[in-house]
């Protein structure tokens, strides 16, 4: 055989198995994006796949419940009381520091037939307004974490 | 202040267009005062950019919060280092910090080259200038970074900034985007002499020969920030990992992959006059990936995939990448004759074979983590949904990866040029490998059952066992011939031919690398709530909350929680992990606290307080082997500072067959080869 030739086949082996390795890999790892409303309107079909829902978080509804925590979110830019969803938490990674009131977040995870958030990851970006006084609330008591992908290194 | 420093940027832009220009009519027309001219508009172009830099950092450091940028980047209480740091903290500083490294690294070029490499220069800096021009349009009109607040007109007056975001309040996070952007910027370089080598139609690898410190420094810049970031990202953000296969993360990455394929296959150019094209393909997709990052990082693009807000200043990234890749190809096309190879691949067990597979295996990876990567931008222009793919995917696709180069690194270096005999494979490979399926069989038999585990430390034995027989073998040989000692024989030889030493040393630190990789698959952790002198397990550590302080700072708020350490009932240590709030900005942050050992490393993070009682939510984590990457790190640093050490001896190439032809034993043939 040619050296050419081999050189050939042996590529074809590589790239194919990678592409077989890729292809799988995005099989059991891709997410949907959706935001609120498309949430909402996808009814029954939103329960059997992976999604990541973004929106404002609703100012006082984090709450925490040991390593549980819930909160609510609105589509961006605010929306009506029928459109908030319920986002529930109770991972291994501690939350985003910078999930808090107002803030942008976005859960991956799975919508449960109860119409809750089931999620297993959560990312947050801090709004981007100039908002609050310095000093009001201690460390520790404001139920925050912290997660990378939360910090846009800008 | 604010106006001499959009003037000097104005000014910048007009005369970097000016260089541009004059060095491509004074290289068409061979007119050396234009050419002086635009070399002298280069330093002009430097020293305005200076200007305006100082200016921002002047800014920043006294608190001129009427500047938007100082005010959403700095404040008072801030110490000065983070305050020089804000320069390249957020979106207009940081491109200001591009365009002045830029800037830098073009005055540094034209300043020792334009004697020797007279033919290609002017296309050099045209290049340069070109890349700077394009740079300047976004600092002076896209995104300025002087603009000052409409106060008065609905905006009361600032006391104060908001202050850098807390996370970047870090030292590695300080030093690490001055580290990308230097390892990002420089090859610019590299790139625009290939171009300009092809331009000035110029026949042979002089770019290859100019460029290879550039390339290696530039390389080891890259290395060192992303090696930074995984350091920031371990030990400021909480969740205790150092990669998460985040678009930024991936965007550094990226380069970086195709940088080490250029490193790796331009040594085909020069000793065998191969794969020219490719190595000029290899340098132009690093530069534009270098773009493509900064475009990823800073335009919102990588928001975008988040479905976080975006910005328009993409667009302006993708018109300069587009013209630049329509133009090289072009280029490659248009001068195919200058780019012959002179010879051929001979057998899959040779050193070319290993380079070949070495950058296949490089460039998929890379394939893979674009895909990957624009995945949500792909899937929503074919199909209208966007679709994200997560970390399990690149780590499938890129584990075997990883570990095939690891292989390669191993076999790679000592396989012989055009074809290798059975008998020099067994000499070389034999004893590694069966040391390689000792400790196989020795972890599987130790309860070790993950199968990419078991074959990464195989491999990392079997590597590093080659690297130091070659060390072993050339040094006695030295030794003996020399009447040296042995430290000072092991000297001599890497001093002999530094390329080929300081690269073992660097796939060294590889290896080292990989270690710490691979610990990654028994990493334990527990999150658990516990009360003040309660106490819990992870491994074999039993941790007892002992304590509960808070204080503050001008900066910021604190609290910290002692936690003492015991194995078997017995004290080991004290952690104090820490939660801070920053006062301007608002905003939390976790100081975790890591019990760092070459084992395993211990990892606490204050989550928050208990909800009940006098307690704490503590996130701990055990990390066995991390640490071998930072280790392995400051191997391949100083391997790669070695390499930029002249050779004692001019090696030839002819020597390299010593190995396969059966004489590998003879000592200074094995030292020169």
């Amino acid at each position: 055989m040619k050296p050419y030739m081999k050189f050939g086949i042996l590529i074809a082996v590589v790239v194919s198995t990678l592409a077989w390795l890729a292809i799988g890999g995005v099989e059991d790892t891709k997410t949907y994006y959706k935001t609120v409303p498309e949430l909402q309107a996808m009814g029954q079909a939103a329960l059997s796949k992976r999604l990541r829902v973004g929106g404002d978080v609703v100012k006082g509804s984090i709450q925490r419940n040991g390593k549980e925590v819930t909160f609510e979110i609105v589509p961006i830019g605010g929306g009506k009381p029928a459109e908030r969803v319920k986002i529930f938490y109770n991972g291994n990674d501690p939350l985003p520091d910078t999930l808090r009131d107002g803030a942008q977040a976005l859960a991956d995870g799975r919508l449960q037939p109860d119409g809750t958030f089931h999620a297993a990851k959560i990312q947050a970006k801090c709004a981007s307004k100039y908002e609050g006084k310095p000093g009001a609330v201690k460390p520790g008591q404001a139920p925050t974490y912290s997660r990378p992908e939360a910090t846009s290194k800008s | 202040m604010e106006n001499l420093g959009s003037l000097a940027l104005l000014l910048a832009f007009s005369v970097s267009i000016f260089a541009l220009l004059a060095s491509v009519v004074g290289g068409l027309r061979k007119n050396g005062f234009l050419l002086a001219a635009s070399q002298r508009a280069v330093y002009g172009v430097w020293s305005l950019i200076t200007l305006a830099s100082a200016l921002l950092v002047y800014a920043l450091v006294n608190g001129d919060y009427r500047l938007q940028y100082v005010a959403l980047h700095a404040n008072t209480a801030m110490p000065v280092m983070y305050k020089i740091a804000a320069w390249w903290g957020g979106q207009e500083g940081s491109l200001l910090f591009w365009s002045w490294i830029l800037a830098t690294y073009s005055f540094v070029v034209v300043l020792t080259n334009r004697k020797p490499y007279r033919p290609m220069m002017p296309w050099v800096t045209a290049i340069l200038m070109a890349t700077q021009v394009f740079f300047l349009i976004l600092n002076c009109f896209v995104v300025p970074p002087f603009n000052v607040w409409a106060i008065g007109k609905g905006i009361i007056n600032l006391p104060d900034g908001q202050g850098l975001n807390p996370l970047l309040q870090y030292w590695t996070m300080a030093i690490h985007p001055p580290m990308l952007y230097l390892g990002y910027v420089g090859f610019v370089v590299p790139f625009a002499f290939a171009v300009g080598s092809l331009i000035a139609r110029m026949p042979g690898d002089e770019w290859i020969h100019t460029t290879r410190r550039w390339t290696l420094v530039t390389w080891l810049f890259q290395t060192i920030g992303i090696t930074l970031g995984m350091g920031w990202a371990y030990s400021v953000l909480g969740w205790g990992g150092y990669w998460g296969w985040d678009p930024v993360e991936n965007a550094s990455l990226l380069p970086w992959i195709t940088a080490t394929a250029f490193l790796h296959s331009v040594m085909m150019q020069e000793k065998k006059g191969m794969m020219k094209i490719w190595n000029i393909v290899l340098v132009s997709g690093t530069f534009f990936l270098c773009i493509f990052g900064t475009m990823l990082t800073r335009s919102g693009l990588v928001q975008s995939v988040h479905a976080f807000a975006v910005s328009s200043i993409g667009n302006y990234f993708a018109t300069f990448i587009a013209i630049g890749i329509a133009g090289t190809v072009w280029l490659i096309l248009d001068r195919m004759e200058y780019l012959k190879t002179e010879s051929h691949l001979e057998s899959v067990v040779s050193r070319e074979s290993s380079f070949l597979f070495n950058n296949l295996f490089l460039l998929a990876s890379c394939f893979a983590v674009l895909w990957g990567t624009l995945f949500p931008v792909i899937s929503e222009a074919v199909n209208g949904e966007k679709i994200s793919v997560d970390a399990p995917f690149f780590n499938r696709v890129n584990i075997p990866i990883g570990l095939f180069l690891l292989f390669l690194t191993g076999v790679g270096p000592l396989v012989a040029w055009r074809r290798s005999t059975v008998d020099s494979l067994k000499r070389n490979f034999l004893w590694p490998a069966i040391a390689m399926l000792g400790l196989m069989v020795g972890l599987y038999g130790a309860g070790v059952r993950n199968g990419y585990a078991l074959m990464s430390f195989g491999l990392c034995l079997f590597v590093g066992a080659t690297i130091l027989s070659e060390f072993y073998k050339g040094t006695v040989a030295i030794a003996a011939k020399e009447s040296m000692s042995f430290i000072n024989a092991f000297v001599e030889l890497t001093h002999r031919n530094t390329r080929r030493y300081g690269g073992y040393i660097v796939h060294m630190g590889i290896v080292l690398m990989f270690i710490g990789f691979t610990g990654a698959a028994f990493n334990r952790d527990a999150t658990v709530e516990v009360q003040m002198g309660k106490t819990f397990n992870i491994g074999r550590y039993e941790l007892k909350i002992t304590e509960l302080k808070d204080g503050e700072n001008d900066n910021y708020a604190w609290m910290k929680a002692a936690v003492d350490i015991s194995v078997g009932g017995e004290k080991i240590g004290t952690l104090e992990p820490e939660r801070r709030l920053y006062k301007v900005s608002r905003q939390g942050t976790s100081e975790v606290a890591i019990r760092r050992r070459l084992n395993e490393d211990l990892y606490l993070n204050f989550a928050a307080m208990a909800q009940q009682g006098q307690g704490a939510i503590i996130q701990a984590y055990v990390f066995p082997l991390v640490s071998w990457i930072w280790v392995g790190f400051w191997v391949v640093l100083i391997g790669t500072l070695i390499c930029l050490v002249p050779s004692k001896i001019k090696y030839s190439y002819a020597r390299t067959q010593v190995v396969a032809t059966g004489v590998a034993a003879k000592p200074e043939q094995h030292a020169q080869a």
